[in-house]
């Protein structure tokens, strides 16, 4: 394990101690990729180490000051990484690391706890057994306080809000427990329950860190996106020199100069240029929105056509983007109510049990018992009744699922999620890059227009070009297997298209007049004008994905920020009802309409402008190509360009909600054979011990089954 | 029992160094990445100066 870098020998008088830089990097992925990155780092003068955190996909680089960030930054580029310094958003904190300490901790104490254990329980007597007692007591209470403190802290939470949860009656049953045990260990009692306390809490510590380890590796893919530096703008100045400033900086008054291509950074009014704006982002509209000196334009927005001066309006959280995150943070608050399905079980649980235990203890002492033999019995029901298969009924279940999940391209960033999820019964799908892709494809049919070598020179006209239906009709030809043919004088003319030469001739491909929607006429000598459409294809596979959605009878409706007509076709050719022209806010008063009836709705969407109603559905799936906002605001995140993702993990979250049960019943199951036991006085520390162990055996084993079933 | 009196010490012993050694590691960020330990066999360390 050495860092690939080798130290440098420093330079003659620099002594300095090394700066450390962390850079997001979000594309590694392997073995390889690391390597090459740490590689490439090391190499750099100046540069002490690199060291890459696949996890995080970030990579700790230690240099002196001879090196700064554009350095790292273009090195990187050179061997095809991007890569951002790492702003420091609040970091997302582990959920692991903080319990892996009580787990290894109560797993040392249970293994030598119960060493001694089995020597009492094959009949060690009298001072032995005592002195056992005294060793098991020595390490298990320590182990029971450091390692139960997350159960502690969690039960006294909600025991002070006046609510309770799972912990509660684990907390009550370990610490009871606890006490019974020292005391019988003081007064050199036969029994004591150290063996099986601990056992307990590893099996739920365990259970937590499965639940905990499922939500930080899903999360890590998502936050490496997200934690890259927002864009920039660059601001020209009265005296014409433009310099870069990012986002934070921008002021309302600064004019930016925005290429062509690019994304602009902040609201604000055209000052010279004209030029056409891609809005779909920001409002799923797919058709490009014409732009002139004056007219208003918005931060997100995609510009496609000429470079255009633009005076800032608004920038930072006056935008309109800023203005969705608000309506998201709002949006967000009603999800955070729901309750989770183990803490369900155990309000119901949780009361049963505990009056079980006093029933016992009443029992036994209007029966006749003494006041410690009626206590022993009341406690031995306690720790038997313990919920220790069902701490791992519902985080096992979920951690085999979402693995299942993660190797078909189905992220889920949220446990709870599944159990949304599952309860789903309708589906809203935005239309632009949800259920089509989202950006222009051109039309099969004027493709098969071109004769001879028109789509050779097309081709070789497109390919010059980074206008977003040049880079399409690139794609599109080079997978029909075209070859570009040799032009000479190629220029690209803003606002009107590509010219170049064959041989003598002039070839042009550009802005088709008088055609409706997009298209780009191609002119070429001798042939009449090809004018070639684009649309926004649907994604492949939506009628399987649409049949599927109903064979689970999930209703699905359109619900688009798109005008009237391009949603209308789409529509009409899915066979699902729909809604145009939506905006944000209308999206999520559509989703409380719905919700208001009864409904629980899973909202399918990419955008900005999805952004507050994925916050709002009950459970929300966003594709991999959906905004920086849409994949925050999701619970589930595909990674294909298959719309039957969705389908996929709705049933995968019934699955594992089905198991969950089955989990439940079993655990409960074994409840039933042993509480009487217990209430009898049956029960040895021999029995609970093995009876625990077998219980979470078998739930383990059903929910193993799971990764088989989820396709 | 004599040997009892031996065995547990040493038992104990040993359970607490292994303890303290993950301590250690967890301290030390051994556990902070754990795809790239699982990556990181597979990377070959005398191709530095290969082409």
């Amino acid at each position: 394990m050495t860092a690939a870098a080798l130290p440098r020998a420093p330079g003659a008088g620099q002594a300095t101690a090394p700066v450390h830089t962390v850079m997001v990097v979000p594309a590694m992925h392997c073995a390889g990729c690391m390597a090459k990155v740490e590689r490439t780092l090391g190499r750099i003068d100046g540069v002490v180490s690199a060291r890459v955190n696949l996890t995080a996909r970030q990579v700790d680089v230690a240099h002196d000051d001879r090196v700064c960030v554009p350095d790292l930054v273009a090195a990187l580029a050179l061997i095809g990484f991007d890569a951002q310094p790492r702003i420091d958003l609040a970091e997302p904190v582990s959920a692991v690391r903080p319990l892996l300490a009580p787990l290894a901790v109560a797993a040392f104490a249970c293994m030598n706890v119960m060493l001694l254990s089995v020597s009492v329980w094959s009949g060690a007597d009298g001072p032995t057994r005592a002195l056992f007692h005294w060793l098991s007591a020595m390490i298990g209470v320590p182990a029971i306080v450091f390692a139960g403190r997350p159960f502690f802290a969690s039960a006294w939470g909600a025991v002070r809000r006046g609510s309770t949860n799972m912990d509660v009656p684990i907390a009550i049953g370990v610490i009871l427990a606890t006490a019974l045990s020292v005391h019988e260990t003081i007064t050199g009692g036969p029994e004591a329950w150290f063996d099986g306390t601990l056992m307990l809490l590893l099996f739920l510590l365990a259970g937590r860190a499965l639940d905990a380890m499922m939500r930080d590796r899903a999360r890590a893919g998502v936050d490496a996106l997200l934690r890259q530096a927002p864009g920039g703008a660059m601001v020209v100045d009265a005296q014409g020199a433009a310099t870069w400033r990012a986002v934070t900086d921008l002021a309302p008054g600064m004019v930016m100069r925005v290429a062509s291509g690019e994304r602009l950074a902040a609201d604000g009014a055209i000052v010279c240029g004209a030029s056409r704006f891609d809005q779909s982002l920001l409002t799923g509209e797919s058709a490009a929105v014409p732009g002139n000196p004056g007219d208003r334009v918005l931060a997100g927005t995609l510009n496609l056509e000429n470079p255009v001066d633009v005076r800032v309006t608004a920038s930072g959280q006056d935008t309109s983007l800023a203005e969705i995150a608000r309506l998201m943070a709002v949006a967000g608050q009603a999800r955070s109510r729901y309750v989770r399905v183990a803490d369900r079980a155990s309000r119901l649980y949780a009361p049963v049990v505990h009056t079980l235990a006093v029933l016992a203890f009443a029992g036994w002492l209007a029966a006749g018992a003494g006041l410690h033999q009626s206590l022993v019995i009341a406690i031995s029901v306690l720790i038997i009744t313990c919920p220790c298969a069902l701490g791992l009924a519902v985080p096992v279940a979920q951690v085999v699922a979402t693995g299942a999940l993660l190797r078909r391209g189905v992220l889920v960033k949220d446990g709870s999620a599944l159990e949304r999820l599952a309860e789903v019964d309708h589906a809203l799908i935005d239309k632009t890059g949800t259920l089509t892709f989202g950006r222009p494809v051109p039309d099969a049919a004027s493709l098969d227009m071109l004769h001879g070598d028109e789509a050779s020179v097309a081709l070789a006209l497109a390919s010059h070009s980074r206008h977003p239906l040049s880079v399409a009709l690139t794609q599109a030809l080079g997978l029909r297997g075209v070859r570009a043919v040799d032009l000479t004088d190629v220029a690209e003319i803003a606002g009107r298209g590509m010219t170049a030469r064959r041989g003598a001739m002039v070839v042009t491909l550009g802005r088709a007049a008088g055609a409706d929607g997009m298209a780009t006429a191609l002119t070429t000598p001798g042939n009449p004008v090809r004018i070639i459409r684009f649309a926004d294809a649907l994604r492949p596979d939506w009628h399987q994905a649409l049949a599927r959605l109903r064979a689970l009878h999930v209703e699905c409706a359109i619900l688009s920020g798109d005008n009237a007509a391009a949603v209308a076709e789409v529509a009409q050719i899915t066979g699902l009802p729909a809604r145009a022209a939506v905006s944000p806010a209308d999206k999520q008063a559509a989703i409380a309409a719905l919700q208001a009836t009864g409904a629980t709705v899973l909202m399918v969407g990419d955008g900005l402008n999805d952004g507050p109603a994925l916050a709002a559905a009950n459970a929300s799936i966003a594709p991999g190509s959906a905004s920086d906002v849409g994949r925050q605001a999701a619970d589930l995140v595909f990674t294909g360009v298959s719309l039957l993702a969705v389908p996929r993990a709705i049933g995968a979250a019934r699955a594992t909600m089905r198991v969950v049960r089955q989990n439940f019943v079993l655990a409960i199951a074994y409840n039933l054979l042993a509480v009487p036991l217990a209430m009898a006085g049956l029960v040895t520390p021999l029995v609970a011990a093995v009876a625990m162990s077998t219980s979470s055996l078998l739930v383990i084993a059903n929910s193993l089954r799971l990764a088989g079933t989820i396709r | 029992m004599t040997s009892l009196a031996l065995l547990i010490p040493i038992a104990l012993l040993m359970g607490m160094m292994g303890l303290a050694a993950f301590f250690w590691a967890l301290r030390r960020g051994q556990f902070s990445d754990l795809d790239g330990a699982a990556a990181r066999i597979l990377i070959e360390d005398d191709d530095r100066d290969a082409p």
